[in-house]
């Protein structure tokens, strides 16, 4: 918009590249030198040098509403370009408002560098203004994380910080950069993003053990193949895909693992665990030869440890052997990266297993347990229907975005998700608030794809600040509030487990979200019918900018199947009634 | 009033959960498959942990905050350079199950500073200093039991005598129990340092990290 150009000096339009005088910029030359095209932020004093540096560089800044905001746009920007996703924030409350995102990329392994800025070394310890121990704050939630202390290798460090947070298992990581450091003196490039000599993740797993693990696999009598979210990280959905359909072997998904497998593909069990298919569970529950790739065993996922797939031999695929035998002991243990080692174990494999009683048993379990919901001919509107409406009236290529609750497990349930990077959403961390930065973030990496946010109310209004964003970058995203006015999962579980002792969980009144996205300068959408529906998932989808489209949903709608907080996965409840 | 009382819920269906299919088998709580009838508790054991790291501000805090982040029983921790310029060696008594051991070299290994970890399982050579502040009523008997014990006095006062141990950890627990008679007033432990023994390498690391 007009009123956010920059006041350009005359020599704003060189584009030669700026000599490298101080540590902001070899900051921002390493960045330059990693390939970052793009970068969430917002300024305050102690970043302002950095900032200053980029005002001669090419990268795109998004300046964000809020920090948390840009963290997890840079997150979901990770997720969807599989490169690592930067944020900035200055020091003090700038670095703390990060950390709900970097602790939700830490949880979902998503690449992620956060660059914040710092009080000026000699201050450091002395309570100064802004000041925050942001790198013994952020310690337990990042990969790795640096106190630069140099202006001469402060771009090194940002680089080394890229290149761990993209290789091995990936994961956000931090520098902290102290304005003395990022003023002072600096000639040098800082190179390629390289990662220090004591990291060497592994590539390929041990051929012995691929051996052994395809022999276990070949002679199962009820394989199963359980992909979880390092199967995408390591681009390893082609060799997943070839594999399952050489041999046949059904395929179930974690939450982070949607989009690895086609879902609408008759091998597909789609997700199993907590809110996972009835045939996911049945399936996770009876197998007994589970190929697990790329997956830290959650306990969303597991339900109680002493119930999950307790008659399975565990072949575990991952790249970071702490997961391993971490909370399911694995029979077979293959270290490495998904993509190889599944190319390993396809080369290793001389026959397929015979599963066809299996296979038949998986497709029985798809008839007696359809995904399905009970909606009557008016209103109040089911939440399902108007996920598959969107569904319907995209490609397959469209983003979704969730923030947490009610709503994202509908969103998981109810659209078919077919392709890798199209499922972004705040899985371990379970991060309300998530969708609508993750939406800018999306769409800012993917500016061809269609990005549908999928928000609940509740959710919606802890971000919702970010809609100032979207419309200033024009980003073309629509975002669906099913407005149930409660938090809907807590209110499901008060109904459940608490006595239907709904304290705190209901709104007596929520905004207008449709005036809100008009006060902010979006389109808004009210939708109270399903007559009324059609033509908002039309036009909201038109619409050449941000929308909200506010659906007032049926709010006695919860969320089934459900396995119960560590309950048995194969009790799964289709009903209140049941649990 | 049950919110949920009138709405039907007759979109979800199939054989409700005690009309399904069962596993036979049963997990412990450590994930591991196991017989239900024959079902035991893992016993904790007690071991040295040897870590080779670089010596870098925080890392010590790293190390700490980790085990205490994943409930890692540590019994003591020990941290000091090596030969090696920029190296430090921690080492670690911890109390855990073996899959709790596993996990905490895993999750060592996973620190970036942590070049190497091992278990130092056979017969390491350990030792740990104790210094005891006793009343200095009997400095004689005080005098007799640290030579036993192949103790130093520190320093020796008229109402307190200061002496320090060394050795393994049994050795260390009995010479407090055979100070306790003069009225211990104060105690410092180090913790084990510990070495593997002979010619077996505690951390085997390449020419990058010496």
């Amino acid at each position: 918009m007009s009123g956010e150009q920059k006041q350009a000096p005359a020599d704003a339009t060189d584009t030669t590249p700026k000599p490298i005088e101080t540590g902001a910029d070899a900051v921002v030359r390493a960045l330059e030198n990693a390939g970052v095209e793009h970068l969430f932020g917002v300024q305050g004093g102690a970043i302002m040098p950095v900032y200053d540096a980029l005002y001669h560089s090419e990268m795109h800044h998004i300046t964000m509403a809020h920090e948390q905001g840009a963290s997890h746009a840079a997150d979901a920007y990770g997720i969807v370009s599989g490169e690592p996703g930067i944020c900035l924030a200055t020091s003090g409350p700038g670095a703390t408002n990060l950390v709900t995102g970097l602790a939700d990329s830490n949880m979902d392994s998503d690449p992620v560098v956060a660059l914040t800025g710092q009080v000026p070394t000699d201050f450091v310890g002395s309570d100064a203004f802004q000041e925050t121990d942001t790198v013994g704050v952020t310690g337990p939630v990042t990969k790795a994380n640096f106190f630069a202390d140099d202006s001469r290798t402060v771009g090194r460090d940002v680089g080394t910080a890229f290149a761990l947070a993209e290789h091995g298992r990936q994961g956000p990581t931090l520098v902290d950069l102290p304005k003395d450091v990022t003023n002072g003196p600096a000639e040098e490039d800082p190179g390629e993003p390289r990662t220090p000599t004591t990291y060497n993740p592994p590539e390929t797993a041990a051929p012995d053990a691929v051996a052994e693990a395809a022999v276990a696999l070949a002679a199962a009598d009820k394989p199963l193949i359980l992909a979880g979210g390092g199967v995408i990280k390591a681009e390893a959905c082609e060799e997943l895909r070839s594999f399952a359909i050489e041999h046949e072997i059904p395929v179930v998904t974690t939450m982070p693992g949607i989009g690895s497998f086609p879902e609408d593909h008759e091998l597909s069990l789609e997700m199993a665990g907590m809110h996972g298919t009835g045939y996911a569970n049945m399936a996770i529950t009876m197998t007994d030869c589970m190929l697990a790739i790329g997956t830290r065993f959650d306990d969303r996922l597991t339900g109680g440890i002493e119930t999950f797939a307790p008659d399975a031999e565990i072949i575990h695929v991952d790249i970071d052997p702490a997961e391993v035998s971490k909370n399911i002991e694995a029979d077979y243990p293959l270290i490495g990266d998904a993509k190889a080692v599944l190319t390993q174990l396809q080369t290793a494999m001389d026959r397929s297993p015979s599963a066809d009683e299996w296979r038949e048993q998986c497709q029985q379990w798809k008839a007696e347990y359809p995904m399905d919901y009970a909606a009557p001919e008016d209103e109040p509107i089911k939440p399902q229907y108007v996920v598959e409406a969107y569904d319907l009236a995209t490609d397959d290529d469209t983003i979704v975005t969730t923030g947490v609750g009610q709503h994202q497990m509908w969103a998981c349930q109810y659209w078919s998700y077919t392709e890798p990077r199209t499922w972004v959403s705040s899985h371990g961390l379970g991060t309300m608030g998530y969708g609508l930065p993750a939406a800018i973030g999306a769409k800012v990496a993917a500016p061809d794809q269609d990005v549908v946010c999928f928000d609940g109310d509740g959710s919606f209004l802890m971000t919702c600040q970010e809609l100032s964003v979207a419309v200033r970058e024009n980003l073309d995203i629509t975002v669906v509030v099913l407005n149930n006015a409660a938090i809907g999962m807590v209110r499901q579980w008060q109904d459940a487990f608490f006595g239907e002792r709904h304290m705190a969980s209901e709104y007596p009144w929520v905004p207008e979200f449709d005036k809100l996205a008009e006060a902010f300068g979006a389109a808004g959408f009210r939708v109270d019918t399903y007559d009324e529906l059609g033509d908002a998932v039309e036009e909201s989808l038109a619409y050449d900018g941000p929308s909200v489209v506010d659906v007032h949903i049926d709010p006695e709608e919860n969320v089934y199947p459900m396995v119960p907080s560590g309950g048995d996965n194969g009790l799964f409840a289709l009903a209140e009634d049941q649990l | 009033m049950s919110r949920n009382q009138n709405v039907k819920r007759d979109g979800l269906e199939g054989p409700e959960p005690e009309e399904r299919q069962r596993p036979v088998g049963r997990r412990n709580a450590q994930g591991i498959r196991v017989d239900p009838e024959v079902e035991a508790e893992p016993q904790s054991r007690r071991t040295i942990i040897s870590a080779y790291v670089e010596n870098e501000p925080g890392v010590l805090a790293r190390v700490s905050g980790l085990f205490h982040r994943r409930q890692f029983n540590i019994e003591s921790l020990t941290v000091g350079p090596t030969q090696n310029d920029g190296y430090s060696r921690i080492t670690l008594v911890i109390e855990e199950p073996d899959p709790g051991i596993e996990q905490a070299k895993k999750q060592l290994n996973r620190l970036l500073p942590v070049i190497h970890v091992r278990e130092l399982d056979s017969n390491p050579v350990a030792c740990e200093l104790v210094i005891l502040k006793v009343d200095g009523d009997e400095p004689d008997k005080v005098q007799a039991i640290t030579e036993m014990y192949d103790g130093e006095a520190l320093d020796a006062g008229p109402r307190t005598i200061t002496v320090q141990i060394t050795g393994d950890e049994s050795k260390i627990d009995d010479a407090i129990d055979a100070f306790e008679q003069f009225g211990i007033r104060e105690i410092a432990r180090t913790g084990q340092a510990a070495l593997a023994r002979g010619e077996e390498e505690t951390a085997v690391v390449d020419e990058r990290h010496t």
